[in-house]
């Protein structure tokens, strides 16, 4: 059947089992709003600004594995979308974005509205295309999709002129698409795992360090299973939580600049390291020359250039990390008593670990008076479901939620870590809530990062999405203030919020509903009341404004090098 | 160390963009880099020729191949290409220094393209070593203006690279 090049973008959509988009109109995306205004497969959620319609559709992607969808008019509107490309690029996070473009005829005259998104997105994007010809709207439709959710995952840009709307072809979609150019190596080679099972068994202090490439490869059940079998502790990075269960025995939390003691001391410790979709980002490495001075290095992951990028590497394995874990475990099978022994030889490892541990738990000094935000973190594991998604914003409290939240399933965590964008949390509980609606959402945030997106308080309200908000309110940019305190005399240079703002006014304002307090006692009644509401709620817990995130290394000191109390 | 990089790539809108802020969002150089069409439909293929130690080489790979357009990369660095480039020079050309310009030319087999009362221009191929080598003889004798095409590689043997 003939139709426009609008109407098939939608019918490409729907063939890729798209079932929500984020998106804002404008008028080189008129004609695709045309079509969505009768196409009733596909949910479309209006946000109050593109970075936030952005951010939505990548919190939608981390909650369910799919690829998440945004559009945007050409110009500002595409504009309005890099920030929330950057943040999906920096994690890897299957998105494809389509964005209007002023006609063929006029690209390149400076015409109204027109930008080189493409060029700007460049080096934001996995891949990007421009639509020149509606004949090949459909196939290249179906490779963004591919794309985006293959190999290593990220975002797709796909840069849709209004002429290429209205232009009228024969639908038919690819039912399979080949890439000469693009073949990324999914299963892991069997000898190199073999060789690193070799390793691991002949290791007697080993640390698997797992990143966010476990959870985007759903990776979780395997990585669990091995761990358990070879009783081996586990470290996640920020990216990586969830993965591995942090109730369990061998679990040793987050490692890095605010991870906890015993990881940090355990990677520098250990003989060996595998790293599971993991990049040795700095954050998590610190100062580069100390980083695990007596330990090889195994290194799974499926994008090559991860590996020996910023360590060396003693054995690579190239491949998704669900698949190598998998053939991991079916070699430690075959290998029955070696595992046994293995495990028994692991004893003093686990002693001094335990030894850490108890040497330096996570843990901060509450108080009567006034309230602590890991309280605060507690109580809401505590109070809210099981399987509760917690989104954070970018600050001390999303190292707080990471240190004392305890993670115990994959996709529970949507967190900016690569980029560190704040005014994320909102918008990406927006986009999860989407997607679960049955699910308890929960974001949590500071009070700088909360005003970055607070405009989708009327999206919340308007689509009925019953995300919760909370606001842990220092009146501080807290983390830049820490770094201030720490490492420039207390010159608070403009960190300091000074206004204060009502929040239960602002949630009135927006139709939702608003708590706020500031006592100790009456935390655990807000987040009840909270969770019982039916709509979106914030919550506001005034926090010791000083209060400080430790651990902590300092940026260019080793890792065992931790502030512990300052 | 200078490497020679053999890159095959689609010849989609932008690649020449994506290769070339691979390069400069990562801070690796670029010597030189020339680019054509093959003889395979829709394929281009490129010469690189960029510096770096071992680390940053395998890194330079890595992330050409990454790219989605990126066919095949291939690093000519040890020996096992040979290479050419094309230069063309227009020198000044007066009185005693004609014969001499004429001499060199016919040394390093080149070939004058253009003449003029006051200048010549040449036309050079060989190895971007003897290019250079050619260019240090006519500087002295007054080099007008210079172009060249930068370094293009192909593979020793009977084995032909596709894609
Ligand atoms: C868009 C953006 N701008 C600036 C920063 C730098 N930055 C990192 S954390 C932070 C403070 C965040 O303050 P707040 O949201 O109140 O959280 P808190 O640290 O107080 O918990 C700032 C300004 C950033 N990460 N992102
Ligand atoms: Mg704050």
């Amino acid at each position: 059947m003939k139709m426009n090049g609008a109407r098939i973008m939608l019918e490409c959509l729907k063939k890729e089992g798209v079932d929500t988009v984020f998106g804002y109109p404008g008028g080189t995306v008129i004609n695709i709003y045309d079509e969505l205004f009768s196409f009733k497969e596909i949910r479309h959620i209006l946000p109050r600004h593109e970075q936030a319609g952005t951010h939505a559709a990548d919190g939608y992607a981390r909650a369910t594995g799919r690829v998440g969808v945004a559009i945007a008019t050409s110009g500002p509107g595409a504009t309005n979308t890099v920030t929330g490309i950057a943040t999906a690029y920096m994690d890897s996070i299957p998105m494809v974005i389509i964005t209007g473009q002023v006609p063929t005829p006029l690209i390149g005259n400076d015409a109204f509205q027109e930008v080189d998104i493409i060029g700007i997105t460049r080096p934001c994007t996995k891949h990007s295309f421009l639509v020149k010809d509606v004949k090949e709207l459909a196939l290249i439709m179906k490779k963004a999709f591919y794309i985006a959710r293959t190999g290593r995952p990220g975002p797709v840009l796909v840069d849709l002129p209004k002429d290429v709307q209205i232009a009228q072809t024969e639908f038919v979609y690819p039912e399979t698409v080949e890439i000469r150019s693009y073949k990324p190596t999914t299963t892991g080679h069997p000898r190199q795992v073999e060789k690193a099972m070799a390793m691991m068994l002949e290791s007697r202090r080993p640390v698997v360090y797992v990143g966010g490439g476990a959870v985007l490869s759903n990776a979780s059940d395997e990585l669990t299973e091995l761990c358990r079998k070879l009783a081996m502790p586990v470290t996640t990075t920020l990216m990586g939580l969830g993965s591995f269960p942090e109730n369990d025995p061998n679990s040793l939390g987050m490692l890095g600049m605010h991870g906890a003691y015993c990881a940090n001391m355990a990677m520098t410790h250990a003989d060996l390291i595998i790293a599971i979709g993991a990049r040795f980002d700095d954050r998590v490495t610190g100062k580069l020359a100390t980083f695990a001075p007596h330990a090889r290095i195994i290194h799974v992951d499926v994008d090559p250039t991860s590996i020996k990028k910023n360590v060396r590497v003693d054995l690579p394995i190239v491949g998704d990390v669900r698949d190598v874990l998998a053939k991991m475990i079916k070699q430690a099978d075959k290998l029955t008593d070696k595992v046994a022994e293995f495990k028994a030889a692991l004893a003093p490892w686990h002693e001094d670990i335990v030894g850490w541990k108890a040497k330096h738990p996570i843990g901060y000094k509450n108080s009567t008076t006034v309230i602590k935000p890991q309280f605060v973190i507690q109580k809401l594991r505590e109070l809210s479901d099981e399987d509760a998604i917690i989104s954070t914003d970018v600050g001390q409290h999303q190292m707080w939620t990471a240190q004392f939240f305890q993670f115990n399933k994959p996709r529970t965590l949507l967190s900016s870590g690569g980029l560190g964008t704040m005014g994320y949390g909102l918008p990406a509980a927006m986009g999860a809530q989407a997607a679960f609606p049955e699910r308890q959402v929960i974001t949590i945030c500071g009070d700088g990062g909360v005003q970055m997106n607070i405009q989708e308080m009327a999206t919340l309200v308007q689509n009925r999405l019953p995300v919760k908000i909370v606001i842990l309110n220092n009146n501080f940019l807290g983390m830049v203030r820490q770094w201030q305190e720490l490492f420039f005399d207390k010159r608070y240079s403009s960190t300091c919020m000074e206004l204060p703002i009502d929040y239960v006014k602002l949630a009135d304002a927006y139709g939702a509903k608003g708590f706020s307090t500031s006592k100790p006692g009456e935390v655990e009644k807000v987040i009840k009341a909270a969770f019982k509401h039916t709509g979106p709620v914030i919550m506001e817990f005034m926090i010791a404004r000083e209060e400080k995130v430790l651990p902590m290394v300092p940026a260019g000191a080793s890792l065992n090098e931790m502030v512990l109390n300052a | 160390m200078q490497h020679t990089i053999s890159v095959l790539v689609e010849n989609e809108f932008g690649v020449l963009s994506r290769i070339a802020s691979l390069f400069s969002g990562r801070g690796f150089n670029i010597d030189s880099l020339s680019v054509a069409p093959t003889n395979e439909d829709g394929m281009s293929r490129m010469t690189i020729v960029t510096r770096g130690d071992d680390q940053i080489l395998e890194q330079i790979t890595k992330q050409l191949n990454k790219l989605i357009d990126v066919i095949k990369v291939i690093d000519f660095t040890d020996g096992s290409g040979i290479e050419r480039e094309l230069a063309l020079i227009k020198v000044t050309a007066e009185d005693e220094s004609r014969a001499e310009v004429l001499r060199i030319v016919d040394i390093f087999r080149a070939k004058i393209i253009d003449v003029t009362p006051k200048s010549y221009t040449i036309e050079a191929t060989g190895n971007p070593l003897k290019i250079d080598a050619i260019l240090d003889l006519l500087r002295p004798l007054g080099l007008k203006e210079l172009v060249r095409t930068g370094a293009v590689s192909i593979g020793r043997g009977a084995k032909g690279w596709k894609g």
